[in-house]
């Protein structure tokens, strides 16, 4: 931007002059590669406090030259005010409609088809799980599952390694020797020596179960696998027959 | 001339021109033709609420039985305009009501409408007919009751779109059991349930009842009922289209569905279940309008009720409908004269849905029609707009919107000029153009110099200078909507430019390069613009006057500058009292 207004300059004859402006074309191919921005220095003015938004005009117009230069796709685009220009009814469309999807035994066929909506519409759900004796925690997708039964293999296999390592001191490790590994089962019915919780959005602890898996999924924030001896402290809302429903 | 034939005649000559364009030329012609224009033009349309004043437009047309306002710039749909900036319809109705007591008619488009004026317009108009509000705001359920207690002869209630405090579904049980003469009722975006038997027998008392759409609250299994009672229904829009499967629920779907032969339009399928979608299967060939932009169901299930739409004009749907369901429709609906593809996710930048531009190119070359396109996609190339600008040289309506703001030609990483410069190039009855992705000022050269009949522009985050800016501005001729945000467009340009602007209707800059200092000048150079300062900062008084502003809005106007602007909207460069007395 070619502006060159500073207090001291009369602003008036310079801007009044509009005919010199239209015709004198050549001005304006001139500085179709004059990028300047020497002058721009005057300019500069933090309009706002510190932190806020800073519309001074050299930074401006760096923004718009550097994001040129880039070429990179993001993945999750910065929110921008009235981006992308769509009204705002039209904004919630994926997943409002999914959270009324009919849950209906006869039609199985609508069932899935809504609940492959809800996947489509939240791509890579991860939440971290920890687990009890091993240091360092893991992320699994929940969105890779639709029953607990494969939350439970999949919590088997990711802890399964790491848990025998931790447990297995006489240090020596062969690797592909999985002879000391044993299989984490039962984390669902309590019959295991260990069982699967989670943390829901309201920070409490429960049991993972006893609820229908979409429902579980909407409300999860955390997992965590803990010994079945600890389950006393964890407040239950279902009798162990019920949780093997999905 | 004057006397060569009396003004009988050519008040009847001049009754067969209905365009607003043609009626503004003929009453430039001479004093005469202007004389008889304004006593038998009564269609009036007003693009912008403060271009004029209702005391100008009365004094100037005595006898008006149908109006239109426009009220806040187009961006005021994406939330760019903040609340309380105007655009208020209470004095105008109070006007209205006082001049044209036989008003029949009333379109508003981005208003702020409230209670007291609806009420207003109810008991003041005997014959009032029609009211339709696209985009309005302000109102509550208590205006439509007014509305539907009041006007006797009522033919068109229209709710396109608008933002209404919802109080209750009782308003439509105002409707009396005399009240008969219903053609057109829009509710779809109403969000409290109505009486369900109300509705019902007002649809059964409706007998030229053409256009329904339902709102959200209207279940599936009771649409039988109500279109058992109006099979002559020509526009219908369901209600939520979702519901356990039955086959008795289907087939008296299906049946219903059946009888409607003079059906035309469908909308509405928030919620669809698939299953329910083939109810429609006998009626769509007879389709000339298809709206499934709240239909969130795979690509499948939607392509499948397109491919039998042989007779398609106008598809609306979501990008759930995917490159293979646009395929389709280049196959099958050859008819095809308007697109749109909106997003269903468009916050996200990855999604899973296959939506690309090769759908919309599959499109432009199956449906030779095509005229209009608004198509939401997250990547383009230069050579796909080039090749749908080859296939559709007829274009009037171009719109992309690709999400990423500034994004590239995805295969070659360059911008996207050349391939809108194709399109302004080949499209030569281009009268709508919006743009996005990777731009430089060298497409603002081939718009300047080819889209000669542009009407109206939309830039973001384009460009490089105001060389960009000043390329539209000089070399649209026909240019009349201009609306920019997120560019580097200043004060050069602009004021290079000023006399341009008295001939368009509006400017909107947005997050632009523009000054204080530059928007006073042109405020109090140039008599006949409102120069609007639309600025929310808090210290805005202290910002010396070469910092750029936040928005402005420049409109032309004969009404001089208006006094019901909030504080954080300044009318640059006028005197505050002063108020100009030009008609």
């Amino acid at each position: 931007m070619d502006g060159r207004y500073s207090r001291k300059e009369e602003m008036h004859p310079q801007l009044l002059d509009l005919n010199h402006m239209i015709t004198d074309e050549r001005n304006w191919f001139a500085k179709k590669d004059d990028h300047n921005l020497g002058d721009e220095k005057k300019l500069e003015l933090r309009l706002g406090p510190p932190g806020v938004e800073d519309w001074s005009v050299t930074d401006a117009h760096k923004n718009y030259k550097s994001s040129q230069k880039a070429s990179h796709k993001r993945s999750a685009p910065a929110p921008v005010v009235g981006w992308p220009p769509i009204r705002s009814f039209r904004k919630n469309i994926a997943s409002s409609s999914s959270k009324q999807a009919p849950v209906s035994d006869s039609q199985n066929a609508i069932v899935s088809n809504n609940e492959k909506m809800v996947k489509n519409c939240q791509k890579g759900f991860f939440v971290k799980i920890n687990m009890n004796g091993v240091p360092i925690g893991r992320k699994v997708d929940l969105n890779a599952y639709d029953t607990y039964e494969k939350l439970s293999v999949a919590v088997d296999q990711l802890f399964r390694g790491l848990l025998a390592a931790q447990n297995d001191t006489s240090g020596v490790r062969i690797n592909g020797n999985h002879e000391h590994e044993k299989p984490i089962t039962g984390l669902l019915d309590g019959n295991g020596e260990y069982t699967l919780v989670y943390e829901d959005n309201e920070g409490d602890r429960m049991l993972v179960g006893d609820v229908p898996w979409h429902m579980f999924v909407s409300s999860v924030k955390r997992l965590r696998v803990i010994k079945s001896s600890e389950i006393s402290n964890i407040s239950r809302l279902g009798n162990k027959q019920e949780k093997s429903k999905v | 001339m004057t006397s060569s034939f009396p003004e009988e005649v050519l008040e009847h000559v001049l009754s067969f021109l209905t365009s607003q364009t043609d009626r503004n030329a003929v009453s430039l012609v001479c004093k005469t033709w202007y004389e008889t224009d304004r006593w038998c033009r009564n269609r009036i349309f007003v693009g912008n609420c403060y271009a004029v004043n209702p005391r100008i437009l009365i004094r100037r047309f005595p006898d008006v039985k149908s109006i239109e306002l426009k009220g806040k710039p187009h961006f005021a749909d994406f939330n760019l305009v903040p609340e309380g900036w105007g655009g208020y319809v209470y004095p105008w109705v109070v006007e209205l009501a006082r001049a044209y007591p036989s008003l029949e008619e009333i379109r508003l488009k981005r208003m702020v409408v409230t209670d007291e004026s609806l009420e207003m317009v109810a008991k003041s108009f005997n014959n009032f007919k029609v009211l339709v509000l696209s985009s309005c705001e302000g109102f509550s359920t208590d205006g439509l009751a007014a509305i539907a207690a009041n006007c006797r002869n009522l033919r068109v209630l229209d709710l396109r779109e608008c933002e209404v405090e919802d109080l209750s579904g009782h308003w439509l049980s105002h409707f009396p059991d005399s009240f008969t003469s219903l053609e057109s009722l829009n509710m779809a975006c109403l969000v409290s349930e109505v009486s369900f038997s109300a509705l019902e027998r007002l649809v059964a008392r409706s007998p030229n009842l053409k256009t329904l759409k339902l709102n959200r609250t209207v279940p599936l299994e009771k649409l039988s009922t109500l279109l058992k009672r109006a099979p002559q229904l020509v526009d219908f829009g369901t209600g939520a289209y979702s519901a356990e499967f039955r086959p008795d629920v289907y087939s008296s779907l299906a049946g219903v569905f059946s009888a409607c032969k003079n059906l035309k339009s469908l909308s509405g399928f928030w919620d669809v279940t698939p299953a329910y979608l083939p109810v429609i299967n006998n009626v769509c060939s007879q389709l000339t309008s298809l709206n499934l932009s709240y239909a969130t169901t795979q690509s499948p299930d939607l392509t499948k009720i397109v491919s039998q739409c042989c007779n398609l004009q106008r598809l609306v749907v979501l990008d759930y409908i995917e490159d293979t369901g646009l395929n389709t429709v280049s196959l099958s609906c050859k008819d095809l004269r308007e697109l749109v593809v909106f997003p269903s996710d468009p916050f996200i930048g990855d999604v899973d849905v296959q939506l690309t531009e090769h759908g919309l190119v599959a499109v432009s070359e199956g449906c030779s029609k095509l005229h209009s396109i608004l198509y939401f996609c997250r990547q383009m190339s230069n050579s796909a707009l080039i090749q749908i600008s080859k296939n559709c040289p007829n274009l009037t309506c171009f719109r992309l919107c690709i999400i990423e703001p500034r994004a590239p030609d995805y295969q070659t990483l360059e911008p996207l000029d050349t391939g809108f410069g194709s399109i302004v190039q080949n499209c030569q009855h281009l009268t709508r153009l919006s743009m996005s992705g990777l731009l430089t000022d060298r497409v603002f050269e081939y718009i300047g110099t080819y889209a000669k009949n542009l009407d109206m522009l939309s830039i973001a985050f384009a460009g490089d200078s105001d060389l960009g800016l000043h390329y539209v501005l000089s070399g649209c001729d026909r240019l009349r909507k201009l609306e920019i945000r997120d560019c580097p467009f200043g004060d050069k340009a602009l004021l290079a430019n000023a006399s341009k602007l008295e001939r368009m209707r509006s400017l909107w800059m947005s997050s632009c390069l523009v000054s204080f200092g530059a928007c006073k000048l042109l405020g109090r150079k140039m008599p006949g613009l409102n120069v609007e300062v639309i600025d929310e900062r808090e210290n805005v008084n202290s910002i010396p006057e070469y910092a750029p502003v936040e928005k402005v809005y420049i409109y032309r106007t004969v009404s001089g500058q208006r006094f019901d602007a909030p504080d954080f909207v300044r009318i640059m460069g006028k005197d505050k009292d002063a108020v100009y007395n030009l008609s």
